[in-house]
């Protein structure tokens, strides 16, 4: 077990650059989630990390020393694929023994046919059948040892994989969109699973996923990454009530963030569609602004900080509903809110509502500005999964 | 009726089964032709192997015999020729050449495929032009080499010039490149070096390929008679074809019947080995996408 720094990590291929100039240091035995869109370069970074690719420049260390000129078995992490990466011709049990007959055999002991005649390997192949089927009741797969990968459902391999990966016990535990390729009810129970798994090894887990509600459950820190850039670091309560970014407040939280257009008034306060809200900014660079205000923030009603929309349609998730708007002054912006499902369905035109603690401002760049509101500081801590 | 609607009326089913029949008879119809006009020779040669010598060519072909033959010709044909040499001989060429060629084909394959290297397209781009140059092109050349080698009328001299088979580098290349990169890199991860990859991961799911290329090689070297006759001047180093040759000219010259009971020995081999990894041959060649 051993923590990780990140040293200005650099990569492009070809023109392209994928990753610029990456900080990162992840504690001993931290859950941490690299979470944004496809091709943000997420899944390089965890690569680099692993050793499987090399960085243009920067440094990784694992444990306080830097490990840029180890292979990747030399960096002693585990790695598990989205899709298993299972070596299809072996059985369960050679699958999660072959790290182990790796490093504990040597090659002749390791040929076909000749292995059989050392006695070593014998003792050997003892010890770590024993530590196979440990791992294996742990992870409940010692059932199916002697069948192939692909006698297996999804959720069996990613278990075999998972096993592959623990019987090493590695430094560090590398996770590439785990759970990406299993149907939803089985992600909801392996995410479970998962986060028990780190609690009980307390080994360090990087966990890439483009899934912000993995994110979200599972992680002590997520790191939001677009574009080759960490956009914001932070705990999972962190990144939903303080997005540093628009985009961090759109990738973050289900359904997505209200943006709206605002601009700075004449005293500091913050005016939004011809009203003007009970919020100051004093260091906007510019004029400009941009509102945002979560849909489970809304609701319908009157007050000093509404917004005037007429009702579109309603989508029931069974325990509430989502109720989708245009906003009247340009009908191309969408408004939603959350509602509880005994909520009437309102006809025309509404206000919907929202406290100025809920509001997150944005300067014309995108980055947050800081609101002045007396309230702000008794805000409670909400997780993004009892909002969900 | 004031306006009429003229809709295209499906065809009547009688009609639609007539022309199922009549497009299936014509494509089965060609496929049969094409391969009664291949196996025709074969046909004769079996025939022929269990005929009395007056009856092979009289002027109406009947497929079995008035008088069954077939005892006298196989052993002329064994007895005359060393026919059980000439198959070992083709055994060892064969699979010599084989086995060399696996070993030296799949590691390069493999590094095309899956390692990043300086070069890599110069030199795929080379083993494109390989399977350009035909074996008689180099002839000249090797026959000089071998010569002041001193290794003429050798096994080896009939092995060497096809122990690096382009073909079986792209070939297996093709097949490489589709094998996911998570599982070599699971593997790296594992601690697997390169060679181990190569053989303990990534040849066993290759068993089509290799068994597609198997037949490719084995069938092509067993009918060589262009590179054996070159090299070979010796009767007991002969492979099947050439023995045969050798034979036709002397010895069985006059006695057919003989001479197609030695051709269907010597034949034997590859079909029955075909008939065995046709199931494999078949999923490798369209694994691999070449047809």
């Amino acid at each position: 077990m051993a923590g990780l720094t990140l040293r200005g990590i650099h990569k492009a291929f070809g023109d392209t650059s994928v990753l610029n100039n990456i900080d990162l240091d992840i504690a001993d035995g931290e859950f941490l989630t690299l979470v944004g869109p496809s091709g943000c370069g997420k899944s390089t970074l965890l690569r680099i990390i692993a050793g499987l690719e090399s960085q243009d420049r920067g440094s990784v260390s694992i444990g306080g020393s830097s490990v840029d000129h180890l292979r990747p078995h030399e960096r002693r992490i585990a790695m598990v694929f989205q899709n298993y990466a299972l070596y299809p011709h072996m059985s369960v049990f050679d699958n999660i023994a072959l790290p182990l007959t790796m490093t504990r055999l040597n090659l002749f002991e390791r040929l076909p046919l000749l292995r059989h005649l050392s006695s070593r390997r014998r003792r050997v192949m003892g010890e770590i059948a024993r530590e196979v089927r440990a791992v294996a009741e742990q992870l409940r797969i010692e059932t199916f040892f002697h069948r192939r990968p692909g006698q297996l459902s999804g959720g069996q391999r990613q278990r075999v994989a998972l096993g592959r990966a623990m019987v090493r016990h590695p430094q560090a535990f590398l996770m590439d969109e785990p759970l990406s390729n299993l149907d939803a009810k089985l992600r909801v129970h392996m995410r479970g699973e998962l986060t028990e798994l780190h609690a009980r090894l307390g080994v360090t887990m990087i966990y890439v996923t483009h899934d912000q509600i993995e994110a979200m459950t599972m992680s002590d820190r997520i790191a939001v990454m677009d574009h080759g850039d960490i956009l914001q670091l932070g705990t999972p309560a962190d990144v939903y009530e303080r997005p540093a970014t628009t985009a961090v407040a759109q990738f973050i939280g289900s359904p997505a963030i209200n943006l709206f257009p605002a601009h700075v008034g004449p005293s500091g306060q913050v005016e939004l569609l011809g009203r003007t809200l009970p919020i100051h900014v004093h260091n906007a660079p510019t004029p400009e602004l941009t509102v945002g205000v979560r849909p489970e923030a809304m609701r319908i009603g009157g007050g000093p900080c509404v917004v005037t929309c007429r009702f579109r349609r309603r989508e029931n998730l069974g325990s509430e509903s989502i109720l989708h708007f245009d906003l009247v002054a340009s009908p191309e912006v969408a408004v939603l809110c959350r509602v509880d499902n005994n909520m009437p369905i309102p006809d025309g035109e509404v206000t919907l509502a929202f406290k100025p603690r809920d509001c997150h401002v944005f300067d014309h760049n995108g980055r947050r500005i800081e609101i002045e509101s007396r309230m702000a500081a008794s805000r409670g801590v909400r997780r993004a999964s009892e909002v969900r | 009726m004031g306006t009429s609607v003229t809709i295209a009326r499906p065809p009547a089913p009688a009609a639609i089964r007539m022309r199922r029949l009549v497009s299936l008879a014509l494509v089965h119809g060609v496929l049969i032709g094409g391969a009664v006009f291949m196996l025709l020779p074969f046909v004769f040669m079996l025939t022929s192997a269990i005929k009395p010598p007056g009856e092979i060519f009289e002027a109406t072909f009947r497929l079995w015999p008035r008088q069954f033959f077939g005892w006298q010709n196989f052993e002329a044909a064994l007895s005359t020729a060393p026919l059980l040499r000439f198959l070992l001989n083709g055994l060892i060429v064969c699979g010599g050449i084989l086995v060399v060629q696996l070993l030296v084909a799949i590691p390069c394959a493999y590094a095309l495929a899956k390692l990043r290297f300086p070069g890599r397209p110069i030199l795929f781009s080379l083993v494109l032009l390989g399977l350009c140059i035909p074996v008689q092109a180099p002839s000249l050349p090797l026959y000089i080499a071998f010569a002041e080698l001193g290794i003429l009328n050798t096994y080896l001299s009939m092995m060497m010039p096809f122990f690096l088979s382009v073909f079986a580098i792209f070939l297996f290349r093709q097949f490489f490149k589709s094998y996911p990169d998570e599982i070599i890199q699971a593997a790296r991860l594992d601690g697997v070096g390169e060679f181990e990859i190569v053989w303990r991961i990534v040849v066993p799911s290759a068993w089509p390929a290799i068994a597609a290329f198997s037949i490719f090689s084995v069938v092509a070297h067993w009918n060589d008679l262009y590179w054996p006759l070159i090299v070979i001047s010796d009767t007991k180093l002969a492979t099947p074809p050439l023995g045969m040759m050798y034979f036709a000219d002397s010895e069985l010259g006059s006695n057919y019947g003989a001479l197609a009971a030695g051709a269907t020995i010597i034949t034997a081999p590859l079909v029955i080995a075909f008939l065995i990894a046709r199931r494999h041959f078949i999923a490798g060649i369209t694994m691999t996408g070449i047809k």
